[in-house]
Protein backbone atom coordinates (compact mmCIF):
# COMPACT_ATOMS: atom_id res chain seq x y z
CA UNK A 1 0.00 0.00 0.00
CA UNK A 2 1.14 3.18 -0.55
CA UNK A 3 1.66 6.33 1.55
CA UNK A 4 -1.31 8.17 0.24
CA UNK A 5 -3.39 4.84 0.20
CA UNK A 6 -2.41 4.46 4.03
CA UNK A 7 -3.78 7.97 4.84
CA UNK A 8 -6.70 7.33 2.99
CA UNK A 9 -7.54 4.10 4.68
CA UNK A 10 -6.76 6.06 8.05
CA UNK A 11 -8.64 9.15 7.59
CA UNK A 12 -8.47 11.65 9.67
CA UNK A 13 -7.83 9.90 13.22
CA UNK A 14 -10.55 11.84 15.11
CA UNK A 15 -12.69 11.20 12.10
CA UNK A 16 -11.40 7.15 12.14
CA UNK A 17 -12.54 6.86 16.24
CA UNK A 18 -15.59 8.92 16.23
CA UNK A 19 -16.46 6.31 13.18
CA UNK A 20 -15.81 3.00 15.25
CA UNK A 21 -16.98 4.75 18.90
CA UNK A 22 -20.17 6.28 17.79
CA UNK A 23 -21.93 3.06 16.49
CA UNK A 24 -19.86 0.55 19.03
CA UNK A 25 -20.95 2.72 22.11
CA UNK A 26 -24.56 2.99 20.68
CA UNK A 27 -25.33 -1.00 20.45
CA UNK A 28 -23.40 -1.48 23.30
CA UNK A 29 -25.67 0.48 25.26
CA UNK A 30 -28.84 -0.34 23.43
CA UNK A 31 -28.07 -3.79 22.27
CA UNK A 32 -25.70 -5.20 24.24
CA UNK A 33 -26.37 -3.88 27.93
CA UNK A 34 -29.78 -5.10 28.13
CA UNK A 35 -28.99 -8.76 27.83
CA UNK A 36 -27.82 -8.29 31.36
CA UNK A 37 -30.56 -6.56 32.98
CA UNK A 38 -32.84 -9.85 30.94
CA UNK A 39 -30.47 -11.79 32.84
CA UNK A 40 -30.73 -10.16 35.78
CA UNK A 41 -34.43 -9.64 36.01
CA UNK A 42 -34.88 -13.31 34.73
CA UNK A 43 -33.33 -14.00 38.22
CA UNK A 44 -35.51 -11.99 40.39
CA UNK A 45 -38.87 -12.51 41.76
CA UNK A 46 -42.43 -11.76 40.33
CA UNK A 47 -44.48 -9.26 42.63
CA UNK A 48 -47.52 -8.35 40.81
CA UNK A 49 -48.01 -5.48 43.42
CA UNK A 50 -44.63 -3.67 42.96
CA UNK A 51 -44.42 -1.54 39.56
CA UNK A 52 -42.56 -2.46 37.73
CA UNK A 53 -43.66 -6.42 38.98
CA UNK A 54 -40.27 -7.30 39.89
CA UNK A 55 -38.22 -7.35 43.34
CA UNK A 56 -34.59 -8.50 42.72
CA UNK A 57 -33.09 -11.40 44.59
CA UNK A 58 -31.34 -14.72 43.50
CA UNK A 59 -33.92 -17.06 43.91
CA UNK A 60 -33.92 -18.30 40.54
CA UNK A 61 -37.58 -19.24 41.14
CA UNK A 62 -38.43 -18.54 37.31
CA UNK A 63 -35.81 -21.02 36.13
CA UNK A 64 -37.07 -23.57 38.88
CA UNK A 65 -40.40 -23.42 36.89
CA UNK A 66 -38.80 -23.31 34.06
CA UNK A 67 -37.66 -26.63 34.03
CA UNK A 68 -40.24 -28.58 36.40
CA UNK A 69 -42.93 -27.48 34.13
CA UNK A 70 -42.79 -29.60 30.79
CA UNK A 71 -45.00 -27.28 28.66
CA UNK A 72 -41.95 -25.43 28.49
CA UNK A 73 -39.23 -28.08 27.05
CA UNK A 74 -42.16 -28.82 25.04
CA UNK A 75 -42.80 -25.22 23.17
CA UNK A 76 -38.94 -25.09 22.76
CA UNK A 77 -38.50 -28.68 21.03
CA UNK A 78 -42.04 -27.58 19.13
CA UNK A 79 -40.09 -24.60 17.92
CA UNK A 80 -36.82 -26.10 17.21
CA UNK A 81 -39.12 -28.45 14.88
CA UNK A 82 -41.47 -26.17 13.31
CA UNK A 83 -38.45 -24.25 12.56
CA UNK A 84 -36.41 -26.79 10.41
CA UNK A 85 -39.17 -27.65 8.61
CA UNK A 86 -40.02 -24.55 7.66
CA UNK A 87 -37.00 -23.62 6.87
CA UNK A 88 -36.44 -27.03 4.94
CA UNK A 89 -39.71 -26.13 2.95
CA UNK A 90 -38.19 -22.81 2.43
CA UNK A 91 -34.96 -24.34 0.93
CA UNK A 92 -36.39 -26.67 -1.10
CA UNK A 93 -38.88 -23.60 -2.90
CA UNK A 94 -35.75 -21.16 -2.62
CA UNK A 95 -32.72 -23.02 -4.37
CA UNK A 96 -34.56 -23.89 -7.63
CA UNK A 97 -35.37 -19.81 -7.85
CA UNK A 98 -32.18 -18.78 -6.79
CA UNK A 99 -30.38 -21.34 -9.79
CA UNK A 100 -32.65 -20.29 -12.45
CA UNK A 101 -31.85 -16.55 -12.00
CA UNK A 102 -28.71 -16.94 -11.15
CA UNK A 103 -28.31 -19.52 -15.06
CA UNK A 104 -30.83 -16.49 -16.50
CA UNK A 105 -29.16 -14.15 -19.25
CA UNK A 106 -27.25 -11.53 -17.34
CA UNK A 107 -29.73 -9.00 -18.30
CA UNK A 108 -32.32 -10.12 -16.38
CA UNK A 109 -30.83 -11.50 -13.35
CA UNK A 110 -31.39 -8.01 -11.62
CA UNK A 111 -35.50 -7.99 -12.45
CA UNK A 112 -35.39 -11.59 -11.71
CA UNK A 113 -33.93 -10.98 -8.37
CA UNK A 114 -36.06 -7.44 -7.71
CA UNK A 115 -39.12 -9.09 -8.29
CA UNK A 116 -38.07 -11.75 -5.30
CA UNK A 117 -37.13 -8.92 -2.84
CA UNK A 118 -39.79 -6.70 -4.00
CA UNK A 119 -42.85 -8.39 -1.46
CA UNK A 120 -40.06 -7.93 1.36
CA UNK A 121 -40.28 -4.09 1.44
CA UNK A 122 -43.95 -4.29 1.95
CA UNK A 123 -45.55 -5.03 5.70
CA UNK A 124 -44.62 -8.49 7.08
CA UNK A 125 -47.40 -7.97 9.06
CA UNK A 126 -50.31 -7.53 6.25
CA UNK A 127 -48.14 -10.11 3.57
CA UNK A 128 -49.09 -12.52 6.53
CA UNK A 129 -52.62 -11.62 7.05
CA UNK A 130 -52.78 -12.35 3.23
CA UNK A 131 -52.83 -15.73 3.96
CA UNK A 132 -55.47 -15.62 6.83
CA UNK A 133 -57.96 -15.02 4.20
CA UNK A 134 -56.89 -17.60 1.24
CA UNK A 135 -56.19 -20.60 3.97
CA UNK A 136 -59.66 -19.65 5.45
CA UNK A 137 -62.52 -22.06 5.08
CA UNK A 138 -64.24 -20.47 2.29
CA UNK A 139 -61.15 -18.70 1.69
CA UNK A 140 -59.25 -18.74 -2.27
CA UNK A 141 -57.45 -21.95 -1.69
CA UNK A 142 -60.78 -23.86 -0.99
CA UNK A 143 -62.57 -22.52 -3.62
CA UNK A 144 -60.24 -23.29 -6.34
CA UNK A 145 -60.11 -27.14 -4.80
CA UNK A 146 -63.33 -27.03 -4.16
CA UNK A 147 -63.75 -25.42 -7.96
CA UNK A 148 -61.67 -28.17 -9.55
CA UNK A 149 -64.03 -31.02 -8.56
CA UNK A 150 -60.72 -32.93 -7.04
CA UNK A 151 -61.63 -32.58 -3.48
CA UNK A 152 -65.61 -31.95 -2.06
CA UNK A 153 -64.46 -31.36 1.46
CA UNK A 154 -61.06 -29.80 1.56
CA UNK A 155 -60.68 -29.06 5.58
CA UNK A 156 -58.75 -25.72 6.92
CA UNK A 157 -55.24 -24.99 6.25
CA UNK A 158 -55.99 -22.50 8.89
CA UNK A 159 -54.63 -23.26 12.55
CA UNK A 160 -52.53 -25.86 11.82
CA UNK A 161 -48.69 -26.51 11.62
CA UNK A 162 -48.92 -26.52 7.76
CA UNK A 163 -50.39 -23.16 7.50
CA UNK A 164 -47.01 -21.85 10.16
CA UNK A 165 -44.82 -23.53 7.74
CA UNK A 166 -46.00 -21.95 4.63
CA UNK A 167 -46.22 -18.70 6.34
CA UNK A 168 -42.33 -18.72 7.31
CA UNK A 169 -41.70 -19.90 3.49
CA UNK A 170 -43.49 -17.06 2.51
CA UNK A 171 -42.59 -14.57 4.66
CA UNK A 172 -38.65 -15.37 4.59
CA UNK A 173 -37.99 -16.85 1.11
CA UNK A 174 -35.93 -13.40 0.27
CA UNK A 175 -33.60 -14.56 3.00
CA UNK A 176 -33.00 -18.12 1.44
CA UNK A 177 -32.84 -16.95 -2.23
CA UNK A 178 -30.61 -14.17 -1.73
CA UNK A 179 -27.40 -15.92 -0.36
CA UNK A 180 -28.84 -18.74 -2.71
CA UNK A 181 -28.48 -16.47 -5.43
CA UNK A 182 -24.59 -14.60 -4.20
CA UNK A 183 -23.08 -18.25 -3.86
CA UNK A 184 -24.61 -19.82 -7.26
CA UNK A 185 -24.10 -17.01 -9.49
CA UNK A 186 -20.23 -16.92 -8.55
CA UNK A 187 -19.85 -20.55 -9.77
CA UNK A 188 -17.72 -21.00 -12.95
CA UNK A 189 -20.01 -22.11 -16.03
CA UNK A 190 -17.03 -24.14 -16.99
CA UNK A 191 -16.88 -26.52 -14.51
CA UNK A 192 -20.16 -27.83 -15.14
CA UNK A 193 -19.17 -28.20 -18.92
CA UNK A 194 -15.59 -29.76 -17.80
CA UNK A 195 -18.06 -32.55 -15.65
CA UNK A 196 -19.64 -32.78 -18.75
CA UNK A 197 -17.29 -33.67 -21.35
CA UNK A 198 -16.14 -35.98 -18.80
CA UNK A 199 -19.14 -37.70 -18.91
CA UNK A 200 -21.29 -36.55 -16.34
CA UNK A 201 -25.06 -36.74 -16.41
CA UNK A 202 -26.64 -33.25 -15.56
CA UNK A 203 -27.69 -34.46 -12.14
CA UNK A 204 -24.56 -35.98 -11.32
CA UNK A 205 -22.77 -32.73 -11.92
CA UNK A 206 -25.46 -31.17 -9.97
CA UNK A 207 -24.95 -33.56 -7.10
CA UNK A 208 -21.19 -33.33 -7.31
CA UNK A 209 -20.25 -29.73 -8.15
CA UNK A 210 -23.39 -27.70 -7.97
CA UNK A 211 -24.56 -28.71 -5.04
CA UNK A 212 -21.27 -28.37 -3.04
CA UNK A 213 -20.28 -24.64 -4.41
CA UNK A 214 -23.62 -23.70 -3.34
CA UNK A 215 -23.21 -25.10 0.23
CA UNK A 216 -21.89 -21.59 2.07
CA UNK A 217 -25.07 -20.36 0.65
CA UNK A 218 -27.55 -22.89 1.83
CA UNK A 219 -25.99 -22.68 5.00
CA UNK A 220 -26.35 -18.82 5.17
CA UNK A 221 -29.83 -18.42 3.72
CA UNK A 222 -30.66 -21.90 6.25
CA UNK A 223 -29.72 -19.70 9.48
CA UNK A 224 -31.13 -16.55 7.87
CA UNK A 225 -34.78 -18.37 8.21
CA UNK A 226 -34.14 -20.59 10.89
CA UNK A 227 -32.63 -18.27 13.65
CA UNK A 228 -35.34 -16.03 13.72
CA UNK A 229 -37.95 -18.55 12.72
CA UNK A 230 -37.63 -19.90 16.36
CA UNK A 231 -38.72 -16.97 18.03
CA UNK A 232 -41.35 -16.17 15.49
CA UNK A 233 -44.55 -14.84 16.89
CA UNK A 234 -46.75 -13.19 14.16
CA UNK A 235 -46.90 -16.33 11.86
CA UNK A 236 -48.04 -18.63 14.60
CA UNK A 237 -50.05 -16.63 16.29
CA UNK A 238 -52.49 -15.40 13.22
CA UNK A 239 -51.82 -18.83 11.00
CA UNK A 240 -51.62 -20.80 13.78
CA UNK A 241 -53.86 -22.38 16.06
CA UNK A 242 -54.54 -21.75 19.43
CA UNK A 243 -53.27 -24.96 20.61
CA UNK A 244 -49.78 -23.88 18.62
CA UNK A 245 -46.98 -24.36 21.20
CA UNK A 246 -44.28 -22.32 20.02
CA UNK A 247 -41.40 -20.42 22.31
CA UNK A 248 -42.04 -16.81 21.33
CA UNK A 249 -45.98 -16.90 21.85
CA UNK A 250 -44.71 -18.49 25.38
CA UNK A 251 -42.83 -15.35 25.82
CA UNK A 252 -45.30 -12.82 24.32
CA UNK A 253 -47.91 -14.15 27.02
CA UNK A 254 -45.53 -14.48 29.95
CA UNK A 255 -45.16 -10.72 29.48
CA UNK A 256 -47.99 -9.65 28.17
CA UNK A 257 -50.81 -11.72 29.52
CA UNK A 258 -49.45 -12.74 32.19
CA UNK A 259 -47.17 -9.93 33.26
CA UNK A 260 -44.54 -11.99 34.68
CA UNK A 261 -41.35 -10.38 33.63
CA UNK A 262 -38.96 -12.75 35.56
CA UNK A 263 -40.69 -15.65 33.61
CA UNK A 264 -40.49 -13.80 30.60
CA UNK A 265 -37.33 -13.10 31.06
CA UNK A 266 -35.98 -16.49 32.07
CA UNK A 267 -37.67 -17.77 28.58
CA UNK A 268 -35.67 -15.05 27.15
CA UNK A 269 -32.22 -16.31 28.05
CA UNK A 270 -33.13 -19.73 27.55
CA UNK A 271 -33.76 -18.75 23.89
CA UNK A 272 -30.44 -17.13 24.19
CA UNK A 273 -28.81 -20.40 24.98
CA UNK A 274 -30.34 -22.34 22.91
CA UNK A 275 -29.55 -19.78 19.91
CA UNK A 276 -25.89 -18.61 20.65
CA UNK A 277 -24.35 -21.67 18.49
CA UNK A 278 -26.48 -20.97 15.28
CA UNK A 279 -25.88 -17.34 15.65
CA UNK A 280 -22.67 -17.31 16.28
CA UNK A 281 -21.99 -20.12 12.80
CA UNK A 282 -24.20 -17.01 11.04
CA UNK A 283 -21.56 -14.22 12.33
CA UNK A 284 -18.78 -16.65 10.95
CA UNK A 285 -20.00 -17.34 7.79
CA UNK A 286 -20.89 -13.44 7.07
CA UNK A 287 -17.19 -12.72 8.29
CA UNK A 288 -15.64 -15.57 5.53
CA UNK A 289 -17.97 -14.29 2.69
CA UNK A 290 -17.03 -10.49 3.33
CA UNK A 291 -13.45 -11.94 3.82
CA UNK A 292 -13.58 -13.95 0.38
CA UNK A 293 -14.31 -10.86 -2.16
CA UNK B 1 -29.17 -26.42 -20.32
CA UNK B 2 -31.20 -29.32 -22.01
CA UNK B 3 -34.56 -28.20 -22.70
CA UNK B 4 -36.92 -30.53 -20.85
CA UNK B 5 -34.54 -29.45 -17.44
CA UNK B 6 -35.17 -25.58 -18.33
CA UNK B 7 -38.54 -26.14 -19.17
CA UNK B 8 -38.78 -27.58 -15.95
CA UNK B 9 -36.45 -24.50 -13.97
CA UNK B 10 -38.85 -22.09 -15.91
CA UNK B 11 -42.08 -23.79 -14.37
CA UNK B 12 -40.33 -23.52 -10.61
CA UNK B 13 -39.87 -19.98 -11.30
CA UNK B 14 -43.03 -19.30 -12.37
CA UNK B 15 -44.28 -20.95 -9.39
CA UNK B 16 -42.22 -19.12 -7.23
CA UNK B 17 -43.46 -15.43 -8.23
CA UNK B 18 -47.24 -16.90 -7.97
CA UNK B 19 -46.44 -17.92 -4.84
CA UNK B 20 -45.25 -14.02 -3.86
CA UNK B 21 -47.25 -12.36 -5.72
CA UNK B 22 -50.87 -14.17 -5.55
CA UNK B 23 -51.70 -13.35 -1.78
CA UNK B 24 -50.39 -9.86 -2.51
CA UNK B 25 -52.81 -9.57 -5.45
CA UNK B 26 -56.09 -11.00 -4.06
CA UNK B 27 -55.17 -8.71 -1.28
CA UNK B 28 -56.06 -5.81 -3.82
CA UNK B 29 -59.04 -7.24 -5.53
CA UNK B 30 -60.64 -7.70 -2.26
CA UNK B 31 -60.12 -4.46 -1.30
CA UNK B 32 -62.57 -2.85 -3.87
CA UNK B 33 -64.80 -5.91 -2.87
CA UNK B 34 -68.74 -4.93 -1.88
CA UNK B 35 -69.33 -7.44 0.47
CA UNK B 36 -68.21 -7.23 4.20
CA UNK B 37 -66.72 -10.88 4.02
CA UNK B 38 -63.07 -10.55 2.75
CA UNK B 39 -63.73 -14.14 0.70
CA UNK B 40 -66.75 -13.89 -0.95
CA UNK B 41 -66.80 -11.50 -4.07
CA UNK B 42 -70.21 -9.81 -4.39
CA UNK B 43 -69.38 -6.85 -6.52
CA UNK B 44 -66.96 -4.05 -7.02
CA UNK B 45 -67.61 -1.25 -4.50
CA UNK B 46 -64.77 1.56 -3.31
CA UNK B 47 -66.95 2.04 -0.13
CA UNK B 48 -63.84 0.31 2.08
CA UNK B 49 -61.57 2.96 0.98
CA UNK B 50 -64.15 6.09 2.08
CA UNK B 51 -64.57 3.67 5.60
CA UNK B 52 -60.14 3.84 5.79
CA UNK B 53 -59.88 7.40 5.13
CA UNK B 54 -62.37 8.40 7.58
CA UNK B 55 -60.54 6.05 10.12
CA UNK B 56 -58.98 8.68 12.55
CA UNK B 57 -57.45 5.62 14.64
CA UNK B 58 -56.07 4.59 12.07
CA UNK B 59 -54.77 7.69 10.25
CA UNK B 60 -52.96 9.04 13.09
CA UNK B 61 -51.51 5.80 14.41
CA UNK B 62 -50.20 6.37 10.18
CA UNK B 63 -49.03 9.85 11.06
CA UNK B 64 -47.05 8.05 14.33
CA UNK B 65 -45.40 5.50 12.27
CA UNK B 66 -44.24 7.59 9.79
CA UNK B 67 -42.70 9.85 12.10
CA UNK B 68 -40.88 7.37 14.02
CA UNK B 69 -39.64 5.79 10.67
CA UNK B 70 -38.64 9.18 9.53
CA UNK B 71 -36.32 9.77 12.45
CA UNK B 72 -35.32 6.36 12.46
CA UNK B 73 -34.19 6.72 8.87
CA UNK B 74 -32.00 9.35 9.05
CA UNK B 75 -30.58 8.44 12.57
CA UNK B 76 -30.04 4.70 11.79
CA UNK B 77 -28.42 6.12 8.45
CA UNK B 78 -25.76 7.73 9.89
CA UNK B 79 -24.81 5.00 12.21
CA UNK B 80 -25.16 2.01 10.35
CA UNK B 81 -23.43 4.51 7.78
CA UNK B 82 -20.35 5.04 10.05
CA UNK B 83 -20.42 1.20 11.67
CA UNK B 84 -20.31 0.37 7.58
CA UNK B 85 -17.08 2.16 7.30
CA UNK B 86 -15.35 0.57 10.28
CA UNK B 87 -16.06 -2.45 9.62
CA UNK B 88 -14.87 -2.08 6.14
CA UNK B 89 -11.78 0.24 6.32
CA UNK B 90 -10.20 -0.66 9.56
CA UNK B 91 -9.09 -3.86 9.52
CA UNK B 92 -7.91 -3.37 13.13
CA UNK B 93 -9.18 -2.28 16.40
CA UNK B 94 -9.58 -2.93 19.89
CA UNK B 95 -12.92 -4.86 20.39
CA UNK B 96 -13.46 -5.79 16.44
CA UNK B 97 -14.72 -9.20 16.69
CA UNK B 98 -17.20 -7.99 19.24
CA UNK B 99 -18.31 -5.30 17.10
CA UNK B 100 -18.83 -7.87 14.23
CA UNK B 101 -20.46 -9.38 16.50
CA UNK B 102 -22.96 -6.80 17.30
CA UNK B 103 -23.72 -5.64 13.63
CA UNK B 104 -24.49 -9.35 13.18
CA UNK B 105 -27.14 -10.33 15.79
CA UNK B 106 -29.61 -8.15 15.51
CA UNK B 107 -29.67 -9.04 12.00
CA UNK B 108 -31.10 -12.68 13.63
CA UNK B 109 -32.15 -12.08 17.05
CA UNK B 110 -36.12 -13.20 17.63
CA UNK B 111 -37.53 -9.99 17.74
CA UNK B 112 -39.24 -11.23 20.84
CA UNK B 113 -36.09 -11.39 22.70
CA UNK B 114 -34.77 -7.95 21.56
CA UNK B 115 -38.06 -6.46 22.42
CA UNK B 116 -38.23 -7.60 26.20
CA UNK B 117 -34.20 -6.56 26.56
CA UNK B 118 -35.18 -2.97 25.20
CA UNK B 119 -38.03 -2.48 27.37
CA UNK B 120 -36.27 -4.04 30.70
CA UNK B 121 -33.58 -1.09 29.79
CA UNK B 122 -35.94 1.35 29.09
CA UNK B 123 -37.43 0.42 32.53
CA UNK B 124 -34.42 0.73 34.25
CA UNK B 125 -32.99 4.11 32.50
CA UNK B 126 -36.14 5.65 33.45
CA UNK B 127 -36.16 4.40 37.43
CA UNK B 128 -32.08 5.99 37.72
CA UNK B 129 -32.52 8.90 35.05
CA UNK B 130 -36.01 9.55 34.48
CA UNK B 131 -35.85 9.25 30.97
CA UNK B 132 -37.08 8.03 28.81
CA UNK B 133 -40.59 8.27 29.24
CA UNK B 134 -42.40 5.35 27.03
CA UNK B 135 -43.72 6.25 24.02
CA UNK B 136 -42.07 8.09 20.79
CA UNK B 137 -38.55 8.45 22.04
CA UNK B 138 -38.24 4.45 23.08
CA UNK B 139 -39.60 3.41 20.08
CA UNK B 140 -37.61 5.29 18.01
CA UNK B 141 -33.98 4.34 20.11
CA UNK B 142 -35.33 0.45 19.76
CA UNK B 143 -35.90 0.87 15.65
CA UNK B 144 -32.97 2.52 15.15
CA UNK B 145 -30.60 -0.03 16.68
CA UNK B 146 -31.42 -2.77 14.64
CA UNK B 147 -32.15 -0.98 11.47
CA UNK B 148 -28.72 0.73 11.97
CA UNK B 149 -27.35 -2.75 11.91
CA UNK B 150 -29.05 -3.10 8.71
CA UNK B 151 -27.88 -0.18 7.26
CA UNK B 152 -24.17 -1.38 8.05
CA UNK B 153 -24.52 -4.49 6.14
CA UNK B 154 -25.48 -2.46 3.19
CA UNK B 155 -22.87 -0.11 3.19
CA UNK B 156 -20.07 -2.35 4.41
CA UNK B 157 -20.76 -4.56 1.04
CA UNK B 158 -20.78 -1.44 -0.96
CA UNK B 159 -17.35 -0.21 0.42
CA UNK B 160 -16.05 -3.92 0.25
CA UNK B 161 -16.16 -3.36 -3.92
CA UNK B 162 -15.52 -0.03 -3.58
CA UNK B 163 -12.05 1.31 -5.82
CA UNK B 164 -9.76 2.88 -3.77
CA UNK B 165 -8.07 4.30 -6.36
CA UNK B 166 -10.10 7.86 -6.77
CA UNK B 167 -9.66 8.35 -3.46
CA UNK B 168 -5.82 8.30 -3.69
CA UNK B 169 -6.18 9.99 -6.33
CA UNK B 170 -7.56 12.94 -4.90
CA UNK B 171 -5.21 13.04 -1.68
CA UNK B 172 -2.58 12.83 -4.12
CA UNK B 173 -3.95 16.19 -5.18
CA UNK B 174 -3.62 17.46 -1.95
CA UNK B 175 -7.20 16.90 -0.75
CA UNK B 176 -7.67 16.50 2.93
CA UNK B 177 -9.36 13.17 3.99
CA UNK B 178 -12.75 14.92 5.18
CA UNK B 179 -12.78 16.75 1.59
CA UNK B 180 -12.12 13.56 -0.26
CA UNK B 181 -14.86 11.77 1.73
CA UNK B 182 -17.58 14.46 0.92
CA UNK B 183 -16.94 15.10 -2.73
CA UNK B 184 -15.58 11.16 -3.46
CA UNK B 185 -16.56 8.25 -1.30
CA UNK B 186 -19.72 9.43 -0.03
CA UNK B 187 -21.59 10.87 -3.81
CA UNK B 188 -20.08 7.31 -5.52
CA UNK B 189 -22.30 4.98 -2.82
CA UNK B 190 -24.83 7.64 -2.81
CA UNK B 191 -27.23 4.86 -4.01
CA UNK B 192 -26.20 2.14 -1.00
CA UNK B 193 -26.91 5.38 1.12
CA UNK B 194 -30.48 5.94 -0.53
CA UNK B 195 -30.39 1.92 -0.32
CA UNK B 196 -30.06 1.74 3.70
CA UNK B 197 -31.94 4.74 4.42
CA UNK B 198 -35.27 3.31 2.74
CA UNK B 199 -34.45 0.06 4.17
CA UNK B 200 -34.06 1.55 7.69
CA UNK B 201 -37.38 3.56 6.75
CA UNK B 202 -39.15 0.42 5.65
CA UNK B 203 -37.96 -1.77 8.72
CA UNK B 204 -39.14 1.03 11.15
CA UNK B 205 -42.74 1.50 9.48
CA UNK B 206 -43.56 -2.44 9.66
CA UNK B 207 -42.10 -3.32 12.98
CA UNK B 208 -44.82 -4.82 14.99
CA UNK B 209 -43.17 -7.03 17.92
CA UNK B 210 -39.98 -5.14 19.05
CA UNK B 211 -42.67 -1.65 19.46
CA UNK B 212 -45.31 -3.43 20.92
CA UNK B 213 -42.68 -4.46 24.11
CA UNK B 214 -41.24 -0.59 24.39
CA UNK B 215 -44.65 1.39 23.31
CA UNK B 216 -46.31 1.95 26.36
CA UNK B 217 -49.71 2.43 26.93
CA UNK B 218 -50.37 6.03 25.27
CA UNK B 219 -48.49 5.79 21.61
CA UNK B 220 -50.22 3.36 19.10
CA UNK B 221 -48.29 2.73 15.91
CA UNK B 222 -49.92 1.30 12.52
CA UNK B 223 -48.48 -2.08 12.74
CA UNK B 224 -49.84 -2.22 16.64
CA UNK B 225 -53.47 -1.20 15.37
CA UNK B 226 -53.12 -3.75 12.68
CA UNK B 227 -52.54 -6.19 14.81
CA UNK B 228 -55.29 -6.00 16.87
CA UNK B 229 -57.99 -5.47 13.99
CA UNK B 230 -56.32 -8.64 12.47
CA UNK B 231 -56.54 -10.74 15.35
CA UNK B 232 -60.95 -10.01 15.19
CA UNK B 233 -60.23 -11.60 11.88
CA UNK B 234 -60.23 -10.23 8.33
CA UNK B 235 -61.70 -6.91 7.36
CA UNK B 236 -61.98 -4.99 4.47
CA UNK B 237 -59.94 -2.37 5.52
CA UNK B 238 -57.30 -3.72 6.21
CA UNK B 239 -57.36 -4.65 2.38
CA UNK B 240 -57.72 -1.38 1.38
CA UNK B 241 -54.56 -0.09 3.94
CA UNK B 242 -52.59 -2.97 1.92
CA UNK B 243 -53.08 -2.26 -1.26
CA UNK B 244 -52.11 1.70 -0.10
CA UNK B 245 -48.83 0.27 1.61
CA UNK B 246 -48.23 -2.23 -1.82
CA UNK B 247 -48.79 0.65 -4.20
CA UNK B 248 -46.72 3.11 -2.33
CA UNK B 249 -43.58 0.98 -1.55
CA UNK B 250 -43.84 -0.47 -5.51
CA UNK B 251 -43.40 3.32 -6.61
CA UNK B 252 -40.88 4.47 -3.99
CA UNK B 253 -38.46 1.19 -4.86
CA UNK B 254 -39.40 1.57 -9.00
CA UNK B 255 -38.83 5.13 -8.43
CA UNK B 256 -35.63 4.97 -6.50
CA UNK B 257 -33.95 1.99 -8.95
CA UNK B 258 -35.06 4.76 -11.85
CA UNK B 259 -33.43 7.42 -10.37
CA UNK B 260 -29.87 5.76 -9.38
CA UNK B 261 -29.99 4.58 -12.75
CA UNK B 262 -30.09 7.69 -14.45
CA UNK B 263 -27.93 9.02 -12.32
CA UNK B 264 -25.59 6.20 -12.94
CA UNK B 265 -26.02 6.94 -16.98
CA UNK B 266 -24.83 10.78 -16.64
CA UNK B 267 -22.08 9.77 -14.64
CA UNK B 268 -21.11 7.71 -17.69
CA UNK B 269 -21.82 10.04 -20.22
CA UNK B 270 -19.29 12.64 -18.09
CA UNK B 271 -16.64 10.03 -17.67
CA UNK B 272 -16.76 9.44 -21.28
CA UNK B 273 -16.80 13.21 -22.51
CA UNK B 274 -13.97 13.60 -19.90
CA UNK B 275 -12.06 11.25 -21.58
CA UNK B 276 -12.95 12.65 -24.92
CA UNK B 277 -11.89 16.32 -24.31
CA UNK B 278 -8.54 14.38 -22.65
Amino acid sequence: MSATARTVARGAPWGRAATILVPYLWLLLFFAAPFAIVAAISLGDYTPDTVPPVTLTWSGKAYALLVGDALYAAAYLNSLRIAAIATIVTLLIGYPMAYTIARAPAGWRGPLLMAVILPFWTSFLIRIYAWMGILSENGLLNQVLRGSGLVDDPGTLLGTEWAIYLGIAYAYLPFMVLPLYASLEKMDAALLEAAADLGARPWTAFRTVTLPLSLPGIVGGCLLVFIPAVGEFVIPDLLGGTGTLMIGKVLWDEFFSNGDWPMASAVAMAMLVVLVAPIVLFQRARARDLAGR
Amino acid sequence: MPGRTSRLLLAVLAFGYAFLYVPILTMIVYSFNESRLVTVWSGFSVKWWGELLRNEAMLDAALLSFQIALVNACVATVLGTMAGFALARHPRFPGRIAFTGLIAAPLVMPEVIMGIASLLLFVALDQVLGWPRRGFATIAIAHITFSAAYVAVVIQSRLADFDRAVEEAAMDLGARPFTVLRTITLPLIAPSLVAGWLLAFTLSMDDLILTQFVAGAQSQTLPMLVYSSVRLGVSPQINVLATIIVTVAGAAIVGAGWLMNRARRQRDRDAYAATRRA
